[in-house]
């Protein structure tokens, strides 16, 4: 500070001249150098000769109308097969007339997600859109369901119990009232329906046929697994986390042991155990669907990774959060959901995106176990004689699929990273 | 000063700490530990770093467990009851030397928080505390900021004013002043005095001797562990009488 001019007084100058506008920018950026200038000029020559190749192929000399295989052989991409199978690589064996059904699930769905990724849904109203939009999902691809007397009572059971814990310190003597009426009608209920005294009753809705799940395909078997999958695999990877840090010797053992178990092996090695191992240990008649067994082991799976990427949220905390929250008389669930999670769980945004997103590829495995994900209805149309040889085309087309879904989860993090830490940046 | 005109031998005792012992591993950081607090008075605590005197502190409200002796806060005795020991922090609020803010919360919800969840107050007359305690510490505009957008005293500040909307009956200071900015002691410094005329009960580590001198009714020297010296901030500083407090003494007013 040893200029003239008093410090206080100096104007701001603007930037130097050739630092600014596109041509200030790519001089910096692009050429600074000889080397740097050759090497753009060697890759964007690279980049302009693979897309006009990649064009020519899939665009200029790309065959859209053929009705069969042989028609489609010489020239470029043959999207015509897509054209002719893309009714089976979306929905799979679903009876071909009744294909509005899958659709409306999907776009169900797909609603459903979208509502649910904005963050003021982010209260009851998460509750309203699943429920209704799960309903809704199912009940087009069952096209019946059944509701037994049980899974009301379990729900009034659960309901209520849910509800005592995370409202106990906010809720009205009435309200609380209301949870503890739904505990006790559901745990008497329960009891007395395990002891035979009230009957196997059910409410029926079915307003369309009954498609069972071996007839499912496509990419509502993908959807389902994947958002069921993570939806319930969330919550139950956040319990194992906490778990593993619990001072309870016997529920750390537990936590830790499963999730070591479960990351050990691979996931088709789970997937296999519940198609073909898990129904010799059932007793005979009982049968659970091969689809909800696939399901719960991408849960079960899901989960352990899940726990590890929270855990190290969790280990990020710095520990005076938790004293603060001791030092305040906040107990355990208090000072977990209001304290530790929310700040844990906006630390992994990118690594939880991340483990989604390869969840959400993984379901594909399941076709080791037979069941018609959207991968596997792809690879089923490569089977048809007529269109044999245009393996590239179905890939492709099944990649720039998944591309959408996982590129949308991607920004997603993005945006919800962004959200969340609005306030908290200086 | 205005603590030594009090007579404290007949009010009652908010704390009393008998023989209490607490070891980390071989290391014994607290040894016989005999201490009575009355209701409304102020002590200030210092001692070398590692002498155990925020362990001592942390013991009250079970932050830290102690393994031998009794802690009794407000008459209750402290013990592994999980209610026992919320009971008692419901009563004694706590500043830590890192503030301790939640970062994702604003200021508001901060204060709020504790009242609202623990003490099931309505969310409307918690907030109506929460902006005349925070009036009270000076910062009312910063109300619905978030704790990184605060200075270190400002944040420190809106910590003693979370503390205080529980409406403890004790305060635990556990060296407020040793993470801050120079310019930024003083403004924390008073906002601690003010509270100590009002006739809170104070437990405070700090090295801040011109807060004890201000307020403090006792000052206690710890080191290795014990407790080697307590007197009234006057005689405290004038004499010491230990050899060891005379060397910390020698160490600390000669940095400032």
């Amino acid at each position: 500070m040893t200029d003239a001019m008093p410090v206080g007084d100096r104007k701001p100058l603007a930037p130097p001249v050739d630092e600014t506008g596109p041509l200030g920018w790519a001089r910096k950026n692009l050429f600074s150098s000889w080397g740097n200038g050759i090497t753009t000029v060697v890759l964007v020559a690279a980049v302009v000769w693979i897309a006009s190749w990649f064009l020519e192929w899939a665009l200029f000399t790309a065959n859209f109308t053929a009705a069969t295989g042989a028609e489609c052989r010489g020239g470029g991409a043959c999207w015509a097969l897509i054209r002719e199978k893309f009714r089976y690589i979306f929905f799979g064996s679903f009876p071909y007339e009744q294909h509005w059904r899958p659709l409306f699930a999907v776009i169900t769905m797909l609603a459903m997600l979208v509502l649910s990724a904005d963050r003021r849904m982010w209260n009851w109203r998460l509750l309203v859109i699943w429920g209704v939009g799960s309903f809704v999902t199912f009940l087009l691809m069952f096209g019946q369901i059944h509701i037994p007397l049980s899974l009301i009572l379990f729900v009034a059971l659960a309901g209520g119990g849910i509800g005592l814990t995370l409202r106990s310190a906010l809720a009205a003597p009435s309200e609380r009232m209301g949870y503890y009426a739904l505990v006790g009608i559901g745990a008497v209920g329960l009891v007395l329906r395990i002891l035979g005294v009230l009957p196997s009753w059910s409410i029926a809705i079915a307003p369309l046929s009954y498609v069972e799940t071996s007839l499912w395909g496509g990419l509502p078997v993908t959807l389902i697994l994947a958002t069921y999958g993570l939806a319930f695999a969330f919550p139950y990877g956040v319990l194992l986390a906490l778990g593993r840090r619990s001072n309870l010797p016997l529920i750390k053992g537990l936590c830790v042991g499963f999730i070591e178990l479960i990351r050990g092996v691979p996931l088709i090695s789970l997937l296999i155990m519940a198609s073909v191992m898990l129904p010799l240990f059932l007793p005979s008649g009982t049968t659970i669907d091969k689809f909800l067994r696939a399901q719960v082991a991408v849960i079960l799976f899901a989960g352990a990774y899940i726990a590890e990427v929270i855990r190290g949220g969790l280990q990020s905390l710095p520990k005076g959060q938790f004293e603060a929250a001791d030092a305040m008389g906040l107990n355990y669930p208090q000072k977990t959901l209001l304290i530790i999670l929310p700040q844990a769980l906006r630390v992994v945004i990118p690594p939880l995106i991340n483990t989604f997103i390869g969840f959400f590829k993984d379901t594909s495995l399941v076709l080791i176990i037979g069941i018609f994900d959207f991968l596997n209805t792809a690879n089923q149309a490569l089977v048809d004689p007529n269109w044999a040889g245009f393996p590239g085309e179905v890939y492709l087309f099944a990649a720039f699929v998944y591309f959408i879904f996982c590129f949308s989860m991607s920004r997603y993090s993005k945006y919800l990273e962004f959200e969340l830490n609005k306030g908290t940046r200086r | 000063m205005a603590a030594t005109a009090r007579d404290l031998s007949k009010v009652e005792s908010v704390i009393q700490l008998k023989g209490v012992n607490k070891w980390y591993g071989q290391f014994h950081v607290l040894s016989d530990i005999n201490l009575d607090v009355k209701e409304g008075e102020k002590i200030v605590i210092c001692g070398p770093s590692g002498s155990g005197k925020s362990t001592l502190i942390r013991c009250i409200n079970r932050l830290e467990e102690h393994q031998r002796g009794d802690i009794v806060v407000h008459g209750v005795t402290l013990s592994n009851d999980v209610k026992n020991i919320e009971a008692i922090r419901r009563e004694v609020g706590m500043v830590f030397q890192s503030f301790n803010l939640f970062p994702h919360l604003t200021i508001l919800d901060n204060l709020t928080l504790a009242p609202i969840w623990v003490k099931k107050m309505p969310k409307k007359d918690a907030e109506e505390i929460a902006m005349s305690l925070l009036k009270r510490v000076r910062i009312p505009e910063q109300a619905l900021k978030y704790p990184g957008q605060l200075s270190g005293g400002q944040q420190q500040r809106v910590a003693i004013a979370r503390a205080l909307c529980m409406r403890p009956k004790i305060m635990l200071f556990d060296e407020p002043t040793s993470a801050l900015d120079p310019e930024m002691v003083k403004e924390v410094l008073d906002v601690m005095i003010e509270l100590a005329r009002e006739g809170m009960t104070m437990l405070c580590v700090t090295h801040e001797m011109g807060f004890a001198r201000a307020v403090a009714d006792r000052v206690i020297f710890m080191d290795r562990g014990e407790i080697v010296e307590q007197n009234e901030p006057e005689a405290f500083f004038a004499n010491p009488r230990n050899e060891r407090t005379k060397l910390f003494l020698g160490q600390i007013l000669h940095n400032h």
